[in-house]
């Protein structure tokens, strides 16, 4: 983001940055980055033989800091593995395009977020080295559905999963006492087994006694994601299609979570902004729709204070929300040892290890019957047995398409129309129109 | 600075070249006989670097903005000619943009040149610590826009915010800064506001210590008050300086982008649910790098330099038509 250089003095130049920017993707190999290749000449020894993997990631990954790279060195002392990293997938993903289809600036091993990985290999795929055939790579080890979403239209796989988002739903124990609601999480996943409306159910009960101060759930939209990402069809159907404007489950998705903002289910809060973290701190909210990888942002926001007052129960429905995928870079020099290291990080000992230390859930459902993840408890959340509970979910996942455009889709719905039902109050059938304007708008329909 | 250097240096070259007419024969033909390409030479690096990241960028994006090219696959461009700017004609999103670019540059700039007027006024004055002063001046500028846009995102907090705090202690209700399309652009306005007018104090007070004190020993000995002082010393020997910031700030506005892309806390560059705070240029950015279409971006990205040049043909005619008289004895000078 160039914001933050802009400078007064600097407005005369400021204007041909931001037209240069604009084309920088289509013509330029992007200066600014040089860090990959320059780490990987330094480090190839006189003999030539050392060489430097780079891995590039969005946000907290957990690789590094589950000491993955340093077991794949001592593994191998002839390789060395850094990683670069940005914090938002929406700073990074235009960037790894850009990188692509400039062949150059890329790390050996790049992420993909699952929203856009159907778009990744429809217009990358021969950027990329297909890393299905690589020895290692087992496809019976993966969950069918991840193994297929890094699969593309030729029957190349091209992007290995990592982690998935199989939903629970986690709840504030001393808030759902004080309100009269049960607190053992097998009697709060019965409040709602196998439908969303007792979700919603639950929530009105809440509100008759919800403790001063306090609102059922996050937000409209945290609802939102999390219906449809249980939905058998959720914004493209199986030929590819782009159906969010009439699908009837994301309208009834969409009408459900109007419903918790109209009905004063909601803290009226938006996901990952600083509000929403302070929330999580003062406890404004008594459940959230919960990934796995919600977990740790839970216990980092909600701090200490929040140790033993969170749980978490079974979602209405098993869906996934989020999840990642490693490729690998045709542009790359070093591309069968990065498709060897692509191939390592995404084994299921590689994954178990990192749902042990970082709690992102195994995509390998191999990995479930090891005893780090079925043995799996997590203390913050009241020893909750969160390895079997998300397995479980995991399991149930439908195997829902995915499309090119799904994060756009995601964060429109989530981002234009919920929040302005959540926090204008905005009718729902005028906010959807909104949506599908903005929607229409993006995609350039 | 690029553009102001490239408009004085730029004639230089061509200066030789040229059958200079006023210019005495003899130096004209020795100019012809003997190409020096020393000029040149010294010139190549600036020129080169002009043309790499001045112009270069600015025909390529004039090239973009005729053609369908996305950030998928930005070789191949089909060519749509100026359909990319004429669907700005008939497109929503850019005018509510366009809308709150110039609401919020108003907002802005207004209250912003005002203020430091006052700043640099109070500073003028002889003042214990000035320098002190000085520097908190500039302090907000020295801040980056990141890290002043964040606390400004949690000082406008709708929950737990300082702003609807204060709000609160003297009994009004909580104010969605967020939401409410004229709180955010106002809360995104103030954020400017806060950044730049200390900046500008400090242009004004430069140019205030130019203004000879003996016309204010003047002007008091025939007894005009501070305020006259004010208006009819200080405010005319400020001409140039206020040209320029207002200039300088118009620009700024009508590129707006940091605050309000950081203002919407992290959550896209939609500027808002309702689009409330999105300006021109997080609509580019958001067309660009959001939904990935490069094309339309570059067309916006003309359009807000076509939008500057016409707002300046605009004051520029305004002037013309109204202030004749100061107009002629400016070109004299």
């Amino acid at each position: 983001m160039w914001s933050g250089r802009r400078s007064r003095g600097a407005y005369g130049i400021a204007l041909a940055l931001l037209l240069g920017a604009v084309l920088s993707a289509g013509c330029a190999t992007d200066p600014a980055e040089p860090s990959p290749a320059a780490a990987r000449q330094r480090s190839v020894d006189e003999d030539g033989r050392r060489i430097t993997l780079t891995v590039g990631v969005f946000g907290t990954f957990g690789m590094e800091e589950a000491g993955l790279y340093d077991a794949y060195m001592r593994l191998h002392p002839d390789i060395a593995v850094r990683q670069t990293s940005l914090t938002r997938n929406d700073v990074y993903y235009p960037q790894l395009l850009t990188h692509l289809t400039a062949g150059s600036g890329l790390a050996d091993v790049q992420a993909v977020e699952v929203g856009n990985i159907a778009e990744v290999l429809a217009t990358q795929a021969d950027r990329l080295v297909e890393l299905g055939t690589v020895p290692g790579v087992d496809r019976r080890a993966f969950l069918p559905w991840k193994w297929a979403q890094g699969t593309g239209r030729d029957g190349r796989t091209r992007a290995l999963g990592t982690d998935i988002g199989p939903q629970a739903v986690c709840y504030r124990k001393d808030l759902f006492a004080r309100a009269g609601l049960p607190t053992e999480r097998g009697a709060v996943g019965r409040l709602w087994a196998g439908d969303w409306r007792g979700y919603l159910a639950a929530g009105l009960r809440y509100r008759e006694r919800a403790p001063e101060g306090t609102a059922f759930t996050d937000s409209a939209s945290g609802v939102m994601a999390a219906v449809t990402a249980s939905a058998r069809v959720r914004f493209y159907d199986a030929r590819g299609r782009l159906v969010v404007a009439e699908n009837p489950a994301v309208r009834e998705a969409w009408d459900l979570a109007a419903a918790f903002a109209r009905r004063g289910l909601t803290a009226r809060l938006q996901q990952f902004t600083p509000g929403w973290d302070q929330a999580f701190a003062n406890g404004r909210f008594a459940t959230v729709a919960c990934p796995a990888w919600m977990l740790g942002y839970i216990q980092d926001k909600a701090g200490p204070a929040g140790r033993g007052r969170w749980d978490v129960a079974a979602a209405p429905r098993p869906g996934s929300w989020g999840g990642s995928f490693l490729v690998v870079p045709a542009a790359g020099r070093h591309r069968e040892e990065a498709a060897r290291l692509a191939a390592w990080l995404t084994a299921p000992a590689q994954q178990a290890r990192l749902f042990a230390r970082r709690g992102s859930f195994p995509s390998a459902s191999a990995a479930y019957a090891l005893p780090s993840v079925a043995g799996a408890r997590h203390p913050y959340f009241g020893d909750a047995p969160v390895g079997a509970l998300f397995a479980t979910a995991a399991r149930g996942v439908p195997q829902a398409p995915v499309g090119p455009k799904d994060a756009l889709v995601a964060q429109t719905l989530a981002d234009v129309g919920m929040l302005q039902i959540d926090q204008t109050g905005r009718d729902p059938d005028e906010a959807w129109r909104a949506t599908m304007k903005a929607l229409d708008n993006a995609l350039d329909r | 600075m690029t553009e102001t250097r490239a408009a004085t240096e730029a004639p230089a070259p061509a200066n030789p070249v040229r059958p200079a007419g006023p210019l005495p024969p003899a130096r004209a033909t020795r100019a012809r006989t003997r190409f020096s390409p020393a000029p040149y030479l010294l010139l190549a690096p600036f020129l080169l670097l002009f043309a790499a990241f001045g112009l270069f960028p600015l025909l390529a994006t004039a090239w973009a903005s005729l053609h369908r090219v996305e950030l998928t696959a930005p070789g191949q461009a089909e060519w749509v000619g100026l359909r990319n700017y004429s669907r700005l004609l008939d497109d929503a999103f850019f005018w509510n943009a366009l809308l709150n670019t110039v609401t919020i540059g108003v907002l802005a700039t207004v209250p912003q040149l005002l203020l430091a007027l006052g700043v640099a006024q109070l500073l003028d004055v002889r003042l214990r610590a000035r320098g002190v002063f000085r520097v908190v001046a500039l302090a907000p500028y020295a801040t980056s826009v990141a890290a002043a846009t964040l606390v400004f995102a949690l000082f406008f907090g709708r929950d737990h915010g300082m702003a609807n705090w204060l709000l609160g202690t003297v009994g009004f209700g909580p104010v969605d800064w967020q939401n409410g399309p004229w709180a955010s652009r106002l809360a995104v306005a103030s954020i400017v506001v806060w950044r730049w007018t200390g900046y500008n104090a400090l242009i004004y007070l430069a140019a205030m210590q130019t203004v000879p004190r003996e016309l204010y020993e003047a002007a008091a000995l025939d007894g005009a008050s501070r305020w006259r002082q004010f208006l009819h010393v200080t405010l005319p020997g400020l001409r140039p300086a206020l040209a320029f910031t207002g200039l300088v700030s118009t620009i700024g506005a009508v590129q707006l982008f940091g605050e309000p892309l950081l203002y919407g806390s992290g959550a896209g560059a939609s500027g808002g649910a309702d689009h409330q705070f999105q300006t021109l240029g997080l609509y580019l950015y958001e067309q660009g790098w959001v939904n990935l279409h490069l094309g339309r971006a570059a067309a916006i990205a003309w359009a807000m330099l076509l939008i500057l040049v016409v707002a300046f043909a605009l004051v520029r005619l305004l002037r013309l038509l109204l202030l004749p008289r100061p107009k002629r004895s400016g070109r004299a000078a």
